[in-house]
């Protein structure tokens, strides 16, 4: 045996007891979230009528499909130790300027693509400005958060713009094998960013900014690059969630996803993604997004009051945020 | 004296996850007395310290306080019972002043509002009565390194404690700052105080320490009631296990051509222009004392920090300003000084640390990482330089402080067309063994043809180690000797500003 090969046993050397229960803790801590969706789902089936059918099923998936979506981008964008509130407002705009610039020429495709580069627009001046000028994430996107509001209330006269074109309902209506075009796009979402985050330099530079940005950069990274980058597509898949939302509901609608963004990170912080940046997996995302839809689907079977659902999901998000801590204080000692 | 002794661990274990970092270790401190705690990167010295400061708990074992066995749950009831550890990776508040982060936790709350005045007059008293020169407006993160790690030492002074354990507090120190260090050290020796010192510098283990632990793989293998009559070459043996032989382990080498020629930079830091050439498998020792502006020039050749003038060039190949990642096209790195801010990416596994610039040399198809190569490569390394972590995926910021810093060396070693490698103080806080297994890297990399710049605040290695040696005093070169010319006398008097002696400036 060579000395080097003696020395690495010797650091992992190790009572049997130890490692027993070293590794009951790593189970534990790494299946945690999908043990607790679990038993939630088998005593929500058990306990509640209509819960456990394929109908409801498929409705639960369509009502997360929109947090599904942006939830990824926005695991991209806490990793990187950002932030991003102006999601939510940008939905509204984009099922807005895309009801508005279809009817406007008659074409869906053109709504649609003209929608999407607004929010690419949108994305870029929130990365531009947080990268290059320095200016912190939060009150950046908090302008912008504002900022695109009142654009979707400008454009839209306050008013749900309703669209002419029958093509533009099938983007949210139309199925394929059984599940809706949203839920499909929102499948697609977690395959394409799962990929990105753990098999591309672009998933494992933005994990590196947020762990140590000055050491990223000193590692030869783009960091400004990759921060535009993350912001700029976050634009995008946000403005995808708003045409997807407005052709649910058959019109642009400027008050549309108030408080989406805040759900979106709850649903990002419950699957795990740090606040500190360095942090994330999407498969936690994406059992922290069914989490949140399963339990907002349950009360609604439970006809819980509409004004109960925000204590529900407030607790849910600070126990999530208490057993995080949790762990990594076991992990510290 | 018969009496228990001041302080005492008794049987520590402890475990982290995949890692026994202490295994039934016991040892004594006397009252009055420095004690030398020794051993490899990773042996679990700093867990032993952060045991003795309340902030691990032990799993097996106690320790005890004149005889007494402490049950220590958190950090405030080692304080509390007379504790002060220094710990290797500072804890300040960077935003705060000097005055306030002594002050720290010690107003009485009673007082309500703190009054400036007085604060600053009873700071000002106490850091002119221990010869620390220090500003005590200064915020934390104006501070070098070694200033910051100043005011930790004051602020344990401060609280009057009767035990005071420094985990490698010279690392980032100046000569003079050491110096004052020393002094203080003696002077709590003589009020009494047991002090535990942890060094991987000998020289200041044998200067300093009364008496010495030897810690390998988490446990103990050798106590020395004395060090009178003890030899280096017996300390090297008990800690790394085998002979080393001549540390330095220098053979000469072909050089080649020019590889980096640097003409007329300056930035903002260095504003005299700085001109110097390396050839291929030369080694450049740059010396000077902290704040000579060496890591400052290197930043800025490299591309980390603005270049206000001057050309940087690679095999003739100019390399853009202020760009890094232009350098790294070049083949031109740097390992930053500052591990900690500049270096590694804590939350992030070792092999993504090790991989995070060469994997854009073996993508899959252009695109997706390759996780077989890279789990290659960071094995590799972990081998080679004997870095110490369970597996290549565990969080870099668990491991311990000089296997962190093996493993950014590793980054750079891993880039594929490596022409010019920059270290700055490459061999701080590694231990005897590693640092030789880097100097040997460091000459493989030469025999490839690589340029080497070496920084370092240890004049026997930069001695040791190059083939040139540049001194820098104040911003600029000012003198160059073959390895031949060069010896301890003229490098040192001329990196020391004109007009001093042998104390050296003080850091900026
Ligand atoms: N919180 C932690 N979690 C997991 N492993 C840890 C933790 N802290 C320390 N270790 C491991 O315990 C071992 C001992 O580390 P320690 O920091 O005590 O070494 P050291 O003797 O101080 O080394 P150095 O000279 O490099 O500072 C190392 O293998 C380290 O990786
Ligand atoms: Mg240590």
């Amino acid at each position: 045996m060579t000395e080097s090969s003696a020395a690495a046993i010797g650091a992992t050397r190790d009572t049997p007891a130890t490692r027993r229960r070293a590794l009951f803790w790593q189970v534990v801590d790494d299946y945690s979230l999908i043990l607790i969706f679990i038993a939630l789902f088998a005593v929500l089936s058990a306990s509640v009528q209509y819960f456990f059918s394929w109908d409801n099923m498929v409705g639960l998936l369509l009502s997360v499909s929109q947090i599904g979506m942006v939830s990824c981008t926005m695991m991209f964008c806490l990793a990187s130790r950002d932030f991003d509130l102006s999601v939510g407002s940008t939905v509204a705009f984009a099922g807005v300027f895309c009801a508005i610039v279809a009817n406007a020429t008659g074409s869906v495709a053109i709504g649609v693509a003209a929608s999407l580069a607004a929010g690419a627009l949108v994305g870029f001046v929130n990365g531009a400005v947080i990268a290059k000028l320095k200016i912190n994430a939060l009150i950046t996107t908090l302008a912008t958060m504002e900022i695109v509001r009142g654009l979707a209330f400008i454009s839209s006269h306050g008013q749900a713009v309703g669209v002419s074109n029958e093509a533009f309902f099938t983007l949210g209506s139309a199925s394929v094998l059984g599940l809706p075009v949203p839920v499909w796009v929102t499948l697609a979402c977690f395959v394409v960013f799962g990929v990105l985050l753990n098999k591309t330099i672009y998933g494992r530079n933005t994990l590196a900014i947020g762990g140590n940005p000055d050491a990223s950069r000193l590692a030869g990274v783009a960091v400004d690059r990759v921060r535009i980058a993350i912001f700029l597509i976050q634009g995008v898949i946000a403005a995808l969630a708003g045409i997807i939302l407005a052709s649910r509901m058959t019109s642009g609608q400027p008050n549309a996803g108030e408080g989406f963004e805040l759900n979106v990170i709850s649903a990002c912080v419950l699957g795990g993604v740090s606040l500190m940046g360095g942090r994330a997996s999407i498969s936690g995302v994406i059992v922290g997004v069914l989490i949140m839809g399963t339990v907002q689907n349950a009360m609604s079977l439970m006809n819980i009051d509409a004004f109960y659902q925000y204590l529900v999901r407030g607790t849910i998000l600070l126990i999530a945020v208490l057993v995080d801590q949790l762990k990594n204080r076991r992990q510290a000692r | 004296m018969t009496d228990a002794p001041r302080l005492e661990f008794r049987h520590i274990g402890k475990s982290f996850p995949g890692v026994r970092a202490l295994s039934d270790v016991g040892f004594s401190v006397r009252a009055g007395s420095v004690h030398g705690l020794l051993g490899e990167n990773g042996a679990g010295k700093s867990t032993m310290m952060k045991i003795l400061g309340g902030e691990y708990i032990p799993d097996e074992g106690e320790v005890a306080i004149d005889g007494r066995a402490m049950d220590f749950r958190k950090a405030a009831d080692a304080i509390d019972a007379g504790v002060a550890v220094i710990h290797q990776e500072l804890q300040y508040v960077p935003e705060l002043s000097v005055m306030e982060n002594l002050l720290l936790g010690r107003l009485p709350t009673r007082f309500g509002l703190v009054d400036r005045r007085r604060a600053l007059a009873w700071t000002r008293e106490r850091l002119d009565a221990l010869g620390v020169d220090l500003d005590p407006r200064a915020k934390l993160k104006a501070l070098s390194i070694g200033q910051r790690q100043m005011v930790e030492i004051v602020k344990a002074i401060l609280r009057d404690a009767k035990i005071l354990a420094l985990d490698e507090p010279t690392s980032s120190l100046s000569h003079r700052e050491t110096e004052v260090l020393f002094r203080l050290v003696r002077d709590l020796r003589a009020q009494g105080k047991a002090m535990i010192y942890i060094s991987h510098r000998l020289d200041e283990i044998f200067e300093l320490c009364d008496a010495a632990t030897i810690f390998r793989d988490g446990r103990k293998v050798a106590d020395f009631d004395t060090l009178e009559g003890v030899t280096r070459e017996t300390l090297v043996q008990r800690m790394v296990g085998r002979d080393i032989g001549d540390i330095w382990g220098y053979r000469p080498r072909e050089h080649g051509d020019i590889r980096l020629s640097v003409k007329n930079v300056s930035g903002r830091a260095v504003q005299q222009p700085v001109s110097f050439e390396v050839k291929a498998g030369e080694i450049v020792g740059f010396f000077g004392l902290v704040g000579a502006g060496r890591s400052e020039i290197m930043r800025v050749i490299y591309g980390a920090d603005r270049r206000l003038t001057g050309d940087v060039a690679v095999d003739g190949q100019p390399v853009k300003p202020s760009q890094i990642r232009d350098a790294i096209r070049h083949g031109l790195v740097l390992c930053p000084e500052d591990r900690k801010e500049d270096g590694i990416i804590g939350v992030r596994s070792v092999s993504e640390n090790i991989n995070i610039s060469a994997r854009r040399n073996h993508l899959v198809a252009g695109l997706f990482v390759n996780d077989r190569v890279e789990a290659k490569t960071a094995d590799g390394y972990i081998d080679r330089l004997r870095i110490r972590t369970p597996h290549r995926r565990q969080e870099i910021r668990l491991l311990s402080g000089g296997n962190q810093q093996k493993a950014v060396l590793s980054r750079w070693l891993a880039e594929r067309d490596l022409r010019v490698l920059i270290v700055d103080e490459p061999t701080r806080g590694i231990d005897v063994g590693a640092k030789n297994e880097i100097y040997n890297v460091l000459y493989e990399l030469a025999g490839r043809g690589v340029a080497v710049v070496m920084i370092s605040s240890e004049l026997p290695e930069v001695l040791g180690v190059s083939d040139r040696v540049i001194a820098m005093c104040r911003g600029r070169i000012v003198a160059q000797f073959s390895r031949d010319e060069a010896n301890e006398a003229n490098v040192l008097a001329a990196a020391l500003p004109e007009g001093a002696s042998a104390t050296p400036t003080p850091a900026r």
